[in-house]
Formats: structure tokens, sequence, C-alpha cells
């Protein structure tokens, strides 16, 4: 009793604890991609060493792929011998390889869950700070860097601190118009950049029990934002009836003996935490940021803060943000111009980000001078959107419908900002230089509101423009 | 197997200040430069685009500033590594030359890339760290030296203690700091955990 699932999962993984005081866990779960990998596994060549548990790790492409053309071989030389590399180091070590050449390319943490890799009381680990957005399944997940990718695939372990647990309750219900991007834009706006340093954060309450996967997905990806590592949802029904059917999930009398087990490991409801915060839904209004980093965040109803009324240990930042983008003191976020609308990412590029998107865009025109594009998660996703449609809606609005990848998220493709464009993105960094023009600019947002900015070409209040909250199919 | 132990107790050398919260690791090692199958040569691309205009001109960066020219040992403050898992970043800032960091806070990931790369990252409060940086500007040949046995910085002849997560520490003092051959000597438990984990076993029991 009175365990939290953090503590229960972390402790079923636990090998042993080492001279250095960290413990050794277990990784069920490796999951690979093409730009922090192939280091790793030159690193095990030059030792000898063999990767302990292929049958756990599998591998996709997202940061480098072209969306325009997927043609091979890449334009790009660079993007190509990457795509070369995790080619043969995947095919040399026997790991699956979800490529451009199968129908389940996309970026890595939507093909987990999609596949039904991701499962409740899991750890997973990926060699990507996002990895975060498997903890929406009841599933511990650590976004690592290439030195541990090498332990994980030598040994399918690695060597960690067990973090303190912060609750986070979220009560009441999400307004129409008010999306999970926004309840987690607020959390990271109230606790800081790097108020999760040394957490876990465990999201919790009736509002983060009604969203969906996909919404739980979304506020579980930027976790990191917030400075925390993992980030993870307690599962529950809404989750077993997500993952069953899916292509590795248990199935059978397998999978009743597996809901038993993932009920097992959830929160109990007297858990105890090193820390509580509570947010209430009811409230929330749309968010968009202003600045640099996924903390500036405000309401679209907000003004961008005055320096003056920032604590002391803001302002420098805040200043520096000021200057980046452009913006003054104290005006309003609503009715700022932008250049470029993004619909995509490991954030928001699942497809019922898509569909509300397109419930916006259905019927309206991209607004002059803007470009406007949406790259889908993965192809799972692209697939989908074009059974119901959705290509369509878009391009007649003057959108463009690109391939899957992570695109300008973080511009490791061709699909950049140019020189001192603006961007409203349903992405997860504002960070100077982040969408690939060192002079770029980022207004992070929910999917509906990026569909909105791009159809008024400015900040706008998608509440003011939602049409009736119906399907488009 | 071959086995790295490589005991890391004591960085001495001048510094250079890297000033400013939430520096983060697109900021240290823009995307674009990412696009490599080594880490090798990375160290030219530390602080791209703070450093060089999109033309290629110099901007006044500390990186840039023959003054610190040499340094090995970065001041820096709050948050400093925050964003993407990429170590890239660190590793571009140990091959232009840096081998412990010095800062008031760092982001989670990055000072556990710094550490398996034989970096200390060590953390001293915000008061003391801007009264190290003012006399490092002032002095660019102050010298500085991170000890960490002793837990100590002595910034020419003022010592301060510092702090740093004690398995971060004892993994660098006792050359444990590059991890795969101390979890591999483990395999026997590792199979043992493993025995016990139920999704391992495709729930069969």
């Amino acid at each position: 009793m009175k365990r939290n699932l953090f503590n229960t999962v972390w402790d079923m993984h636990k090998v042993t604890t080492l001279d250095s005081g960290q413990d050794q866990l277990f990784i069920g779960l490796h999951l690979i991609h093409e730009v922090t990998s192939p280091q790793a596994f030159q690193m095990l060549e030059e030792r000898g060493l063999k990767v302990l548990r292929p049958d756990r790790t599998f591998a996709t492409v997202d940061h480098i792929v072209p969306t325009a053309s997927q043609e091979r071989p890449f334009k790009d030389r660079l993007a190509e011998e990457m795509m070369q590399a995790i080619e043969r180091n995947t095919e040399k070590h026997g790991i699956e390889f979800f490529g451009l050449h199968t129908d389940h390319q996309g970026i890595v943490h939507i093909i987990g869950p999609e596949l039904g890799l991701t499962q409740p009381g899991m750890t997973i680990a990926c060699g990507d700070s996002h990895t975060s957005t498997h903890g929406a399944f009841g599933a511990i997940g650590f976004g690592i860097g290439t030195s541990q990718i090498r332990d994980v695939l030598a040994t399918q372990t690695m060597a960690l601190s067990r973090p303190k647990v912060r609750k986070i309750d979220v009560s009441g219900r999400l307004r129409p118009g008010v999306y999970a991007k926004d309840i987690i834009l607020k959390i990271i706006a109230e606790l800081g950049v790097n108020g999760g340093i040394g957490y876990a954060y465990e999201y919790n309450g009736e509002a983060i029990h009604a969203l969906s996967m996909e919404e739980r997905m979304t506020i579980c990806n930027m976790s990191i934002e917030g400075g925390a590592r993992v980030g993870y949802v307690n599962p529950d029904q809404t989750t077993f009836d997500y993952i069953e059917g899916r292509q590795y999930a248990p199935a059978g009398e397998a999978f009743d003996e597996a809901v038993t087990f993932w009920k097992s490991i959830a929160s109990d409801a007297d858990a105890e935490y090193d820390d509580v915060f509570n947010l209430d839904a009811d409230q929330l209004a749309p968010m968009v940021t202003w600045g640099i980093t996924p903390g500036q965040a405000i309401s679209v109803e907000d003004r961008i803060p005055s320096l003056r009324e920032l604590p002391d240990e803001q302002r420098e930042t805040a200043e520096k943000a000021l200057a980046h983008m452009g913006f003054a003191e104290r005006e309003p976020i609503r009715g700022k111009k932008i250049d470029v609308a993004f619909l995509g990412s490991c954030t928001n590029g699942r497809i019922s980000d898509l569909r509300e998107a397109a419930r916006i865009v259905k019927g309206q025109k991209v607004a002059k001078g803007v470009r406007a594009f949406v790259v889908p998660g993965s192809k799972q996703v692209s697939i989908q959107a074009e059974r119901e449609g959705l290509p369509e809606i878009f391009r007649e609005a003057g959108f463009d419908w690109r391939g899957a990848g992570c695109s300008m998220c973080l511009a490791m493709n061709p699909d950049k900002l140019n020189d001192r464009e603006i961007s409203a993105s349903s992405s997860n960094r504002n960070f100077v230089g982040r969408q690939g023009s060192p002079m770029g600019r980022t207004l992070l947002m929910s999917p509906a509101m990026v569909a909105a900015a791009a159809i008024t070409g400015e900040v706008s209040d998608v509440r003011e423009l939602a049409p009736s909250p119906e399907p488009v199919v | 197997m071959q086995e790295i132990k490589h005991a890391i107790s004591h960085v001495e050398g001048t510094a250079v200040v890297v000033a400013g919260n939430d520096i983060d690791t697109d900021q240290i090692i823009p995307a674009r430069f990412m696009k490599v199958v080594t880490f090798d040569g990375l160290g030219e691309y530390a602080f791209y685009d703070l450093r060089f205009t999109e033309g290629g001109e110099q901007k006044p960066h500390p990186f840039n500033d023959e003054r610190f020219a040499g340094a090995s040992i970065m001041v820096v403050n709050r948050n400093f590594g925050c964003g993407s898992s990429r170590e890239h970043a660190p590793q571009a800032l140990m091959r232009s030359g840096i081998k412990a960091v010095v800062g008031e806070s760092f982001a989670e990931i990055f000072a556990g890339n710094c550490t398996a790369m034989g970096v200390p990252a060590v953390i001293l409060p915000h008061e003391t760290i801007v009264e190290i940086q003012k006399r490092i500007e002032s002095d660019p040949s102050t010298m500085l030296s991170v000890d960490l046995p002793s837990s100590t910085i002595t910034v020419g002849d003022t010592e301060y203690t510092f702090d740093m997560p004690p398995a971060y520490r004892s993994a660098l003092i006792a050359g444990n700091w590059d991890s795969t051959s101390v979890l591999l000597s483990n395999v026997g438990l590792i199979e043992e955990r493993a025995s016990h984990i139920p999704y391992l076993s495709g729930f069969a029991g």
C-alpha cells in the first residue's frame, strides 16, 4: 500500500545497487533512431561487444528524413550516410527496423505506442529526450545520451539515480478549444523549465484520466521541457482499450493476464509522493509561448509580461527572449503575425491532432503569405488520415501535406524557417535557432491554435473560430 | 573486451565564462551539425550560431575571445544544457577543450552525459558563481582547480566547497564513469532480474 507506480516499476527492474550508489536498472524496451545511435554502435564495436537483447530493441528513422520526397538516395549526402549507418547496424545486430520501406516508419515516440510495443509497467529508453512520451501508458521512459545507448545495447541496463516523484493533480475538465497541450504548457509556466530537475512527474486527477491516450502522450512528452526526465499517467481502461489488438500487444489469455498486471502497478489511492502540485483544468485557456523557453507561455488572452513583474531569476532569460522575438513588454500575444504554420512532431503529430486541426481548417483558406504544412507523425497516422480524407481538407485550404518525420520540430531535414520568420508550431521547443534559422522565431501552441493562426495569419483564439465540435467525417 | 578505466579526480586550468540561464543544447550544438556518424570534429561547432553570423563572420562570444583561449573549465549559470538529450552537446564542449563544467544547476540528462564522458559537472550557489565569473572576467589568467575527492574548487587563492550528485562524483573518482564494463560484470544478475519481469515472458505465467 501507499506505493506509487514509479517506485513499483523501478523496484521491479532494479538489478542491483552499484558501488557508486546508483541503481542498475533493466530496460524492457530500447528504441533507437538514426541520429544518436551510430556512435553507440561504433563504441560497441571498438570494444568487441554485442547487442545483448536485440529482441527488445527496435529502430526507425525520423529526425533526418526529408518529408517532401523520400526517394533514395537522399539528396543530402550526410542524411543518406546516416540512413545507411542505421540500416547497416540494425541488420548486423539483428534489430527489427521500421525503415522507410515499411508502413510503420515514423517518429520513434509515435510508432512505439502504435505498434503496441509501449506497455504499462515497462522501463523504456531511447536516445531522445522526448522518451517521456511513453509514460502516458504507465511506463517509465528515459531520454538518454549516446554513451547510455551504448550501455543499454551492451547490457540492456543502465546506471541511474532514483528521482523523487511529484504528483501533478489536474482537477476539473477542459473547456472546448482547450487541449492537453495547454495543460502541459501551463504546468511548465507554473513550475518552471527547471522545476522538474530530479523529479519524475505523475500526472493524475479527473482532467488527466478524461483524456485519450494521444492527449496523455502530449502531456508526458513535454515533461522534459519542465526539467523532468520522466512523466507518466497511471494505466486505466482507456490505456488497456488502446493497446488491445495492436501488433506487439499480448493477445487472448495473455492480454487478460497483462491487464491484471497493469492494474496492479498503478499508484495506490493513498500513495505517497515527495511533492504535490494542483491545477484546475476548468480555469485554463489556450496557451501560447512568447519567448525562447517552453516555460515562457501565457494564455492567448494575456499580455506578454513586463520585466518588472517577473521574479528576479526569470528576468534575464525574459530580456533575451524579448530581444530575440522582437516583442515588447505588455503587448498582447493575440494578433502577432505569423509566416509559417507547422503541424506535426512527437508532441502533436498524431491522428487526433490532425483531426482537430482539420476541423478548424475545413472550408477555410490559409492566410496570404503564410507557408503552412502538415507532417504526420508516422506512416500509420498518414494512412489513417487518408482514409478520413484529411489531406484533401488541408490541401484545399492551402497546406502542404508531407511524409512522416520530425521535420521542422528540429529542422535536421530540409524543412526550416528562413531568416527571422516566425512560426506557429505544434512542436515542443521554442529555443533560439531550433527550427533551422538562427534568427527564426517559434510560437508553441496546440494544433487547433496552429490551424487558427494559419487561417487568420496571426495568433488567434481558436475558441472564436471553431465550428461546432463535431468530427469532420 | 577493452575496458576503459580512467580515474578523474582533479581538473586544473584557466576558465571561460559562458553567462546566462537556460542555455539549451540546441545553442550548444545546433541540430544541423548532428548529421554525422561520429563525434570527431564536433568541437569547432560548439555554440556555433552564437559565435558566427550566417555569413561565417565572428560574433562576440567567450569561445571567440582570445583572452579565454586554452581554457579547460567552463563556468555557467542556471539550468545549463536543458532540452535535447543529444550527447553531441557535451561532446562538442569536450572536443573544444573543456574538461570540467562549473555551474548553478544542470539539466539532468546533460549532467549524466557529462559524467559518462568523464567530464565533471559541479554545482555552486548563484552568488558564488557570479563572484567566480566576475573574477575570471577581470583576470582570465586566474587558475581554477576542481578537486573531486575534497569536493572543493579553488579559484586563485579562494577555496569553495561544491555540490555534485554523490554517484557521479564517486564514479569519476573510481574511474567507473564509463559504465559499460561495470554493468556488464553483473550479467548473471541481469538475467536473474529479467526472469522476474512478467512482460518479458509474454505474460505466459
